[in-house]
């Protein structure tokens, strides 16, 4: 396997910025359409939750259920692709050494924390508290002048919650691995808000969550052959549908056509 | 979680409201603590798309996620409590007889009936717009930004252990029910699914009918 650090797959010319994210640590960011994401699990045991939006208009945002319905799949993985509620791809899966990123068991809040953890507070931890996924997505997200409404069903990287025979839900250790990484291309301008926290089915039973690497890098958008777009006739409409949004939003800006 | 049917003791003559809701239509109502809430679906294997909210501080809405997560779970049944986005129970299901309920399969609306089917079925009408026109008729200012991953009542979303999901026949049948008692007053939201491309109703969407019962 290639190290995710290698100079020969991540030329520095390329890299537009880098960034470690501290266990407990949330994150935003406006991602331009065609750049590329990557998402170093460093430790191994990390719990990356996201959730994706549309720049110009966030009420546009990541849909499970659509993500789901439109490739028959319960996680993501390599040539998957994330759907928002209007039919269009946010970003894909271009890239993926980890294998399932979980898409239907949610985030902690501060009320689990608590039950597993104890309160964790900041008048005695200082900056090693425990901050869970739920206000931390509310506090990134009020940055961008969103809130509580906006927060849905979320994709959790690095992390497999197994579904059994009659629906039952199971932890699954070892799902990632050391340096595992996942690259994100963004398929539209988008504001993707990121939380290193501990997720609260990880039996885990102190509050480490590991640090993060996020590497952005330069990339193109995808072209007719993309694997992505070719991996099933459903992602060749979402990939269609989104190439016209992009068109009548440069129209919008005075650009071209 | 074993399937848990259940039937109910409480009589159609005792309710407090009673209305058919056919296909392709939205719905809202107010439910108060303690209340009961069927859902028939009267003729089998309809999709009956579902939100609730808590009418005193509409940020407070069902959360699928936490819901499953927390009952081990991804169907519904006898015993499944609904949880909101601040964790709290908003409804239990107190009888069932179909067995499963979907949680994760989302509701169609104009733009995903193109991604899934063909460009050219933008016009068919879908679960999203009933949902938009119940909210604005509702008046209380929600938005497409207040719709969340909905139950699928009576619809059959399996997910194998390799992770692939599919749409598959139903496991309800005529005169199959639901019940849920109100644990807070809750707004419930319904759109009778419309989709026309989906074998899951055998391409043939019919109307529900709603009952109410006062709480003992």
């Amino acid at each position: 396997m290639i190290s995710p650090t290698s100079p020969t797959l991540l030329p520095e010319q390329l890299v537009l910025h880098r960034e470690t994210l501290r266990g407990g640590q949330a994150w935003s960011r406006r991602l331009a359409r065609g750049q590329v994401l990557r998402i170093v699990d460093l430790a191994g045991t990390a719990c990356v939750s996201a959730l994706f939006y549309n720049l110009r208009e966030p009420i546009e945002r990541y849909n499970m259920a659509d993500t789901l319905k439109a490739q028959f799949t319960a996680f993501l993985t390599t040539g998957r692709v994330l759907y928002s509620d209007m039919g269009r791809v946010l970003c894909s899966l271009i890239g993926d050494t980890c294998g399932w990123h979980d898409t239907i068991s949610g985030c902690g809040n501060a009320e689990s924390s608590r039950a597993k953890f104890g309160e964790g507070p900041y008048q005695k931890l200082r900056n090693d508290f425990h901050r869970n996924a739920r206000d931390n997505f509310t506090v990134e997200l009020g940055k961008h002048g969103l809130g509580k409404r906006d927060v849905v069903a979320n994709v959790n990287f690095f992390v497999r919650v197994a579904v059994d025979d009659v629906g039952n839900l199971a932890w699954h250790a070892g799902n990632s691995k050391p340096g595992a990484w996942v690259d994100l291309r963004f398929e539209m301008d988008t504001l993707a808000v990121l939380t290193n926290t501990p997720h609260p089915l990880d039996p885990a039973a102190s509050y480490a969550p590991p640090p993060i690497d996020l590497i952005l890098r330069k990339g193109e958008p995808p072209g007719p052959e993309d694997p992505c777009r070719r991996s099933r006739s459903e992602n060749e409409r979402g990939f269609a549908l989104t190439e016209a949004y992009v068109r009548e939003t440069q129209a919008l800006a005075g650009g071209r056509p | 979680m074993k399937s848990s049917l259940r039937e109910s003791s409480l009589s159609p003559k005792d309710a407090c409201f009673d209305e058919m809701v056919p296909s392709g239509r939205g719905f809202t109502h107010e439910l108060s603590p303690g209340q009961i809430l069927r859902i028939v679906d009267l003729e089998g294997n309809q999709a009956v798309d579902t939100l609730f909210y808590n009418p005193r501080d509409l940020d407070e809405r069902y959360s699928a996620t936490d819901t499953i997560r927390t009952q081990g779970n991804i169907y519904l049944t006898t015993g499944s409590r609904l949880l909101s986005s601040e964790g709290r129970t908003m409804l239990s299901i107190v009888a069932d007889t179909c067995g499963r309920h979907d949680t994760i399969g989302g509701a169609c609306s104009a733009e995903s009936n193109q991604v899934r089917y063909a460009l050219d079925k933008k016009y068919m009408h879908n679960c999203r717009d009933s949902f938009l026109l119940a909210l604005a008729r509702y008046g209380r200012g929600m938005s497409k930004r207040d719709l969340s991953s909905n139950i699928n009542f009576f619809m059959n979303v399996p997910v194998t252990p390799a992770g692939a999901l599919s749409f598959e026949d139903g496991v309800s049948g005529p005169g199959r029910y639901v019940e849920l008692r109100a644990e807070m007053d809750t707004l419930v939201l319904i759109s009778n699914c419309p989709q026309l491309n989906n074998p899951c109703n055998a391409y043939n969407p019919t109307p529900i009918r709603l009952l109410v019962w006062n709480g003992n």
